[in-house]
């Protein structure tokens, strides 16, 4: 084995790209986890088709994996890629434009042939006419390799060929100088009960690693683990980081979940994972529909079970009409909603973040509620945690915006201990309370006590008539209208009491401010370091809180000449910031391609505004 | 005598216990009044604690109910009543939950749910207050009117075929159900208490008359003088005979059933089928179902009462067999298993 040639980097994109089928998804999956362990940072981006099968060798077909690891903190899944493996040549044609000047490409030759490269577009073999010049080309016939380095097992050339990812994923694995343990641990949980899978498997992951390792004077890379702090980490996707943040918030305020939900691309997995943990008194109810979905919840969240249903923007436009119910109730409420590319059914795979104003305002009548939205898919823990937390103690229903690119991908996460998360206390009303009534409030929050049935001396009824302040009577007095109105807005403004600061990364003053929400905060922040680190006086803050926004926003927007607000829709929170705060000067950078920004066309744009350029 | 986990009042409970100090507003004479009247004399018999009950509606003149008994009570949003109580039921299993509905809200609005709501049998009871009209958007047709009703939307008759919601019960696996007529207090209260004692969902058909839309759309099977022969009072164990005279019954001919004379000479009470709601084969249920005059009497009482597990009991079962059999005992386990490093 030459180990000669080894390059220390500081962080590599690495993009695994086939057909839909090929289990792309698998092997970057694999390869992420074993960065994790060895203790890198990083970031994932799945990006893969609608359909499950979409038609063999074709650019619709193609799914792929991107994984960015680093020895330093890693903000973004990545712009460019340092490898991409590519399966098949629509793969290559889809993904080359991610390809910068030297970019290790792997490829199986084997699936170059003509009808491949026709179907990809493709009128010559790109292997072949010198179209790859530009970058470092590792090819060889990958489905012959693999199918020798098992000829002793006797094994089905099926089952064998569908190994032909893992040959890959070892060429990957050698490059980076990472071991085979973790994938060999792998097939041994996920296939052992077939021992001949298991061997198949590790035979050609070990086919791919040496093959790699025996080309002469290859260049490898070493990336060193990050520095991070202290503690425990794992690698988890943004869909689990939900899940986990509601199961700690559920043990913190004692009361088990209960998620009503239908499945629905991209969140079907936060459904999933809370599926698998009735050990801890989880319990998940597959709904006839989205509307059921929320409907079950809000009855269970009135019988004192911690209540959540999750969904992504088709499902959101089914539940407003409850949303509205839990509102009028003021029952606590946990909505999620994993956001893809609307509208209708849209693009369903593809990431946006298009649904704030329906988030903000989709409901009849006066109708507030509270918006958070994740950031990272690591955060999508502490964010779902708070939801559930405001939910609880605020006696409200509260919306927790993530999007597709943070509920698949992952990252690492630093494991928090239990005792360490702060206390939830949900307003329970106490048995023969002789002063309880359905809408009386506390004075200072304004929220109303959970009366559970099942406790003596609190039967009471509510629903979606309008009810008498403090006694919960059906009532159509004008008068009691508006104030009720008035209560449940200010109720819900109430929250931000409670909330964290807002923060401002970089100068506390100055002509521009980048304002970034949500899903984008990694490659915005990123490119905010960026120009920093080139001494521009530039600013940035990231809002999680939407609705209250934190009591600060204010003080902090009044500092800038500028604010440029970034987001992936065509301006939503721009136009919700004109609506509260109107009194500043908003210019709105707007990608809606289904696409994180890039750092490089986020770093244009902000040189733009500081020359003055617009 | 009722089993199941629904903890039981130490002191007895009389009708009183479950009046509310809500003004009803019903318009008089309408059938809801029996119904009310019905659910809080059956409530004291169940033995419960007054504070297990909860009561789920949705949205019409049945789902008006939850304010007029003094229970929990939840008043919902449209057609949602079945789903919301399943959310209730799930998460406490320790509640006797009831549903109040109607015909617009459940069969056509609610239909998913309710047919969900059947198939899997959450232990749920669920009153739909057929009066085959929408009366408080003030006369529209339902999926129960009949074909050719002129209503408000129907100017030149309905052109809809209608539901048998004991066939749309039955069909959707159902293990519970009864039809009975707001004019007999006694055949509702039974009816009710066997919903409650039954552990499934229950579906009760109540045929209620709408004074001010659809009024008399009973009237052959509730009138003084017609009654007893359109009306089949279903009792388990006993024969299928009805009639003024007590001299008609129901008799298995072939694959149908039919209307036989006893004249103790061909027709013997020997050839009259014996009701037996416990009969897991909804084969003779569902043509009971379907009877209707003039041909037919209406059967009512309970039709159909089978055992099959019930989803929130399964709930707790996994939910109890993990909890005893997993590694995962809190989520500081949950976030340390697995493949997890440390860094010192």
């Amino acid at each position: 084995m030459s180990k000669g040639n080894v390059k220390e980097l500081d962080h590599a994109v690495i993009k695994f790209v086939g057909d839909s089928g090929d289990g792309m998804q698998l092997i970057g999956t694999l390869f992420s986890d074993d960065a994790a362990i060895y203790g890198n940072d990083l970031a994932t981006f799945p990006d893969y088709p609608a359909e499950i099968r979409a038609p063999h060798n074709t650019i619709a077909g193609v799914s792929g994996f991107q994984v960015h690891i680093g020895k330093n903190k890693i903000y973004t899944p990545g712009d460019k890629c340092d490898v991409i493996v590519a399966m098949n040549p629509a793969s290559l044609k889809a993904n080359l434009k991610w390809a910068k000047k030297g970019t290790i490409i792997i490829v199986d030759t084997e699936s170059f042939e003509v009808e491949a490269l026709t179907k990809a577009g493709y009128k010559e073999n790109p292997l072949e006419n010198g179209s790859l010049n530009d970058y470092h080309a590792i090819s060889m016939q990958m489905a012959t390799l693999t199918k020798e380095s098992v000829k002793e097992l006797n094994l089905d050339v099926k089952i064998i060929l569908r190994s032909k990812n893992m040959f890959a994923l070892g060429i990957v694995l050698a490059l980076f100088n990472r071991n085979l343990d973790n994938s060999n641990h792998y097939f041994e949980h996920k296939f052992g009960k077939n021992p001949q899978v298991v061997l198949c498997n590790k035979s050609v992951l070990k086919a791919g690693y040496d093959y790699l390792n025996n080309i002469p004077q290859i260049q490898t890379f070493k990336i060193s683990p990050a520095v991070l702090k202290k503690g425990k980490y794992r690698n988890i996707t943004g869909n689990v980081a939900t899940a986990w943040g509601l199961m700690a918030a559920s043990e913190k305020a004692n009361k088990p979940i209960f998620l009503g939900s239908y499945p629905i691309t991209p969140a079907t997995e936060i459904m999933i994972e809370l599926s698998k943990h009735k050990s801890l008194g989880v319990k998940v109810f597959q709904a006839e529909d989205e509307i059921a979905g929320i409907t079950s919840a809000i009855g269970a969240s009135f019988a004192g079970a911690m209540a959540v249903t999750s969904t992504s923007g088709p499902g959101l436009s089914l539940k407003v009409e409850a949303i509205g119910l839990a509102v009028m109730t003021e029952l606590p409420l946990v909505i999620i909603d994993v956001q893809r590319a609307g509208p209708s059914t849209g693009l369903p795979t593809k990431s946006e973040q298009s649904d704030l104003m329906q988030a903000l305002f989709g409901r009849n009548g006066e109708a507030p509620i509270v918006v958070l939205a994740a950031s990272s898919s690591a955060n999508c823990f502490d964010y779902a945690y708070m939801a559930a937390k405001i939910a609880l103690e605020h006696m409200t229903p509260v919306m927790l915006l993530t999007d597709g690119n943070l509920g698949n991908g992952s990252e690492l996460f630093r494991i928090p201990k239990m005792s360490d998360i702060p206390a939830i206390h949900p307003p329970i009303a106490q048995s023969n309370d002789p002063d309880y009534k359905p809408y009386k409030r506390d004075p200072e929050t304004l929220v109303r006590k959970w009366a559970i049935p099942g406790t003596p001396g609190l039967r009471h009824r509510i629903g979606g008539l309008e009810k008498e302040n403090i006694t919960g009577v059906v009532s159509t007095d004008p008068a009691n209208h508006e104030l009720m109105v008035k209560l449940r807005a200010e109720k819900v403004q109430k929250v931000a009491d409670s909330l964290p600061a807002q923060k401002v990364n970089g100068s506390t003053e100055g002509d521009l401010l980048i304002v970034s929400w949500g899903g984008t905060e990694g490659s915005v922040y990123s490119a905010f370091e960026a120009m920093q680190k080139e001494g521009k006086k530039i600013a940035h803050t990231h809002f999680n809180y939407i609705m209250p926004l934190p009591k600060n926003t204010e003080a902090i927007f009044c500092k800038y000449k500028k604010i440029l607000v970034c987001e992936n829709n065509n301006g939503q929170f721009i136009n919700y910031l004109r609506m509260v705060l109107p009194q500043y000067a908003y210019e709105p950078y707007n990608k809606v391609q289904c696409l994180p920004f890039t750092i490089d066309e986020l770093i244009t744009k902000f040189n733009q505004i500081l020359g003055g350029k617009i | 005598m009722i089993l199941n986990t629904i903890e039981r009042s130490d002191i007895e409970l009389s009708k009183e216990d479950f009046v509310s100090d809500q003004m009803v507003k019903w318009c008089p004479g309408c059938g809801s009044h029996s119904i009310l009247s019905s659910i809080a004399q059956v409530f004291p018999k169940t033995g419960y604690k007054k504070e297990n009950f909860v009561f789920v509606s949705g949205i019409g003149c049945s789902s008006r109910m939850p304010y007029y008994v003094n229970t929990y009570g939840f008043h919902g949003i449209h057609g949602r009543a079945a789903a919301i109580a399943t959310g209730v039921k799930v998460a406490n299993p320790r509640l006797s939950v009831w549903i109040a509905t109607g015909d617009g809200d459940s069969l056509a609005i609610g239909g998913n749910h309710f047919i969900h709501l059947i198939r899997r049998n959450v232990d749920v009871n669920l009153i739909l207050f057929n009066n085959q009209i929408y009366g408080l958007t003030k006369g529209q047709f339902s999926p129960t009117t009949p074909m050719g009703s002129v209503t408000k939307t129907s100017p030149y008759g309905t052109i809809e075929n209608t539901f048998n919601i004991g066939n749309l019960v039955m069909g959707a696996q159902g293990t519970f159900f009864a039809r009975v007529v707001d004019t007999n207090p006694k055949m509702m209260t039974e009816a009710m208490f066997e919903a409650a004692k039954h552990d499934g969902a229950s579906i009760i058909e109540v045929l209620e008359n709408c004074v001010i839309y659809n009024d008399k759309t009973h009237a052959y099977l509730t009138s003084k003088e017609t009654r007893d022969d359109a009306q089949l009072w279903l009792k388990s164990g006993e024969k299928m005979i009805f009639g003024k005279n007590k001299n008609k019954g129901i008799r298995l001919n072939g694959t149908h059933l039919e209307v036989v004379e006893i004249n103790n000479t061909e027709i013997t009470e020997k050839d009259i089928l014996i009701h037996d709601p416990y009969d897991p084969n909804p084969g003779i249920h569902l043509m009971l179902a379907q009877m209707a005059p003039p041909h037919f009497p209406m059967a009512l009482g309970v039709i159909r009462s089978v055992m099959k597990p019930t989803y929130d009991d399964m709930v707790e079962e996994q939910i109890n067999t993990q909890k005893n059999s997993s590694k995962i005992q809190c989520m500081d386990d949950l976030m340390n298993s697995g493949d997890v490093f440390e860094l010192k």
